[in-house]
């Protein structure tokens, strides 16, 4: 399987495509007519406020949520409709960093790590223990495999999160906001992880993110979502200079502008099948 | 803040709710796999939940059969026949409060954690990021939590009757001088392993049953709040506690 994915691989096909995406939750329209081409071996930002829909286009993505319109390509294989079966096989394509690292809080950072080695891989434990261990030095936190998640701080868990995500050598990452709420060095070891990692092992990345100045550092290119539509588009550089008042806005954190202050009717109830 | 809910929802709400908890069941059922790390996991659990009600269970249990003891020996004294006690507390002890009040202790002590836990996992996202890594959660979760609860609930309940025994044995021996050569036979010739015993151990186990599924449901599908995991936990305890006394009436009248 890994072999047939790096031969389909080409680099000029752009790693993510998606055409027309229209996106509901019941008779509200989250996500309206996005077209995007993600170039391989970039590093893509999404910013927008609070609502707009940028969790739910990394959703979109993964696969986890479907489209109602329009269609989603990962490495030029159609996610949005793809069987149940086909997407659990196709989720090794991606490494996903949910806010707050989601460790799994029963198991020690080394079985964290291992986890999806075991689950996805039928290695010997010796090979394990050696990929574990890289990956956790590589982040810089060689000798802390036998604590539990609640004896990290909140940087050292994103870190162990980051390790976990990319032990299966993924294609494409996902950050869900990886630097929200840590101290100034922790957000400068993240974000160098993530672009020495991304240059490292050739890969895609996504980043949802909130910080317009590490968005800045971090990234090649950047979406503005906002009411359900992408708002401005355009590496940092440019669009920090732009005089589009929406995109003026949101990166000089206005209040008066084209962006509404969005408010939130209440969600659906919560569903467990959905 | 009480929501108004339309009449016909409420109705309407805890059908669908059922719906969601038995396609719940199937989902976790088809999981059932017998590999190694799956039988390892339910061992863990097994550990994990009977030993964290290990010591209510046995305190509880003794406590029961010194209670039972002491009203039997009460009420049969006036009819001169208080050297049937044993066969009094054991035959209710062993067909309906063991099985019974192991569930309730249990629902309260292993039930609520379960839910608790499921629902934290849920609110850090935990099951989100197993998900994402194809690993099935119903099947990694609450499968072994399951499977756990149906084998240690009867274990319990044989350790409460156990107890119970014991609490008797204390009180109408120990303290009312009963002659201990008719405690035990009464107890031996009065009692039916098959009838008596087994009985109320596969009650038991439908009881663990009941307690766990709706405690990994509950959990799973707990809103991802410190409220919503709250409010979770209590409906845990509620509405098992309920259908364990229903439940025990059904199987009791139909099986007996
Ligand atoms: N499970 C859900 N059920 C119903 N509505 C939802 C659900 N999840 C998200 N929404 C709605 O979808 C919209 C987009 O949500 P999303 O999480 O993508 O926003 P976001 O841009 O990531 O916001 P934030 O920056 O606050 O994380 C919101 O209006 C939200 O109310
Ligand atoms: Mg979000």
């Amino acid at each position: 399987m890994e072999d047939s994915i790096t031969n389909r691989l080409d680099s000029s096909e752009p790693a993510i495509r998606i055409r027309d995406l229209v996106f509901k939750r019941g008779r509200k329209t989250i996500l309206d007519g996005i077209n995007m081409d993600i170039p391989r071996g970039s590093i893509v930002a999404f910013m927008g406020p609070s609502g707009a829909g940028k969790t739910t286009i990394l959703r979109l993505i993964s696969g986890q949520l479907r489209p109602n319109e329009g269609t989603v390509e990962v490495n030029g294989q159609l996610i949005s409709s793809m069987s149940d079966r086909e997407l659990r096989l196709f989720r090794r394509t991606f490494g996903v960093l949910l806010q707050d690292g989601a460790l799994f809080t029963d198991l020690t950072v080394f079985e964290n790590i291992a986890t999806p080695l075991r689950e996805h891989t039928s290695l010997p434990e010796t090979l394990i223990r050696r990929l574990v261990m890289s990956k956790l030095s590589a982040v810089g936190l060689g000798g802390i495999e036998e604590r539990m998640p609640h004896e990290l701080s909140g940087g050292m868990a994103r870190r162990v999160a980051f390790a976990r995500a990319v032990v299966l050598d993924p294609d494409i990452m996902l950050y869900d906001e990886p630097m929200t709420g840590l101290d100034p060095i922790a957000v400068s070891t993240i974000r160098t992880l993530m672009r020495d990692t991304n240059d490292a092992l050739g890969l895609t990345s996504l980043v949802v993110t909130h910080n317009v100045n590490q968005m800045s550092l971090l990234v090649d290119y950047c979406y503005i979502i906002a009411s359900s539509k992408i708002a401005g588009e355009g590496p940092p550089a440019e669009l920090s200079i732009s005089t589009d008042p929406g995109v003026d806005q949101f990166m000089n954190g206005k209040v008066e502008g084209p962006i509404p202050f969005h408010y939130e009717p209440p969600g659906e109830p919560w569903g467990l099948l959905d | 803040m009480q929501e108004h809910i339309p009449f016909i929802q409420r109705i309407t709400g805890p059908v669908n709710q059922a719906g969601q908890c038995l396609i719940f069941l199937f989902r976790m059922l088809a999981g059932i796999r017998f590999s190694g790390s799956q039988i390892l996991a339910v061992l863990q659990q097994t550990y994990l939940i009977g030993a964290r009600s290990l010591v209510i269970i046995m305190i509880c249990g003794f406590f029961v059969g010194m209670v039972l003891s002491l009203q039997a020996i009460n009420a049969l004294e006036q009819f001169g026949a208080s050297d049937q006690v044993s066969l009094l507390v054991g035959k209710s002890l062993f067909r309906e409060l063991g099985p019974v009040l192991t569930a309730l202790l249990f629902a309260g002590r292993a039930g609520t954690s379960i839910t608790a836990e499921i629902g934290l996992m849920r609110a850090t996202n935990q099951i989100e990021a197993m998900e994402l890594m194809a690993i099935d959660p119903i099947q990694r979760i609450a499968l072994p939590r399951f499977a756990a609860s149906v084998i240690s609930v009867p274990l319990l309940t044989a350790l409460f009757n156990a107890m119970a025994i014991l609490g008797s044995i204390v009180f109408s021996i120990g303290v009312m001088d009963l002659d201990s050569g008719i405690f035990w036979s009464k107890l031996q010739t009065g009692i039916y392993f098959e009838k008596d015993f087994i009985g109320g151990v596969w009650k038991s186990a439908v009881f663990g049953g009941t307690i766990s599924l709706i405690a990994v449901y509950f959990g799973y599908s707990a809103k991802p709040t410190g409220a919503g995991v709250g409010t979770a936990t209590t409906n845990t305890v509620v509405l098992s506690s309920v259908l364990v006394l229903i439940f025990d009436f059904i199987m009791t009248s139909f099986l007996t």
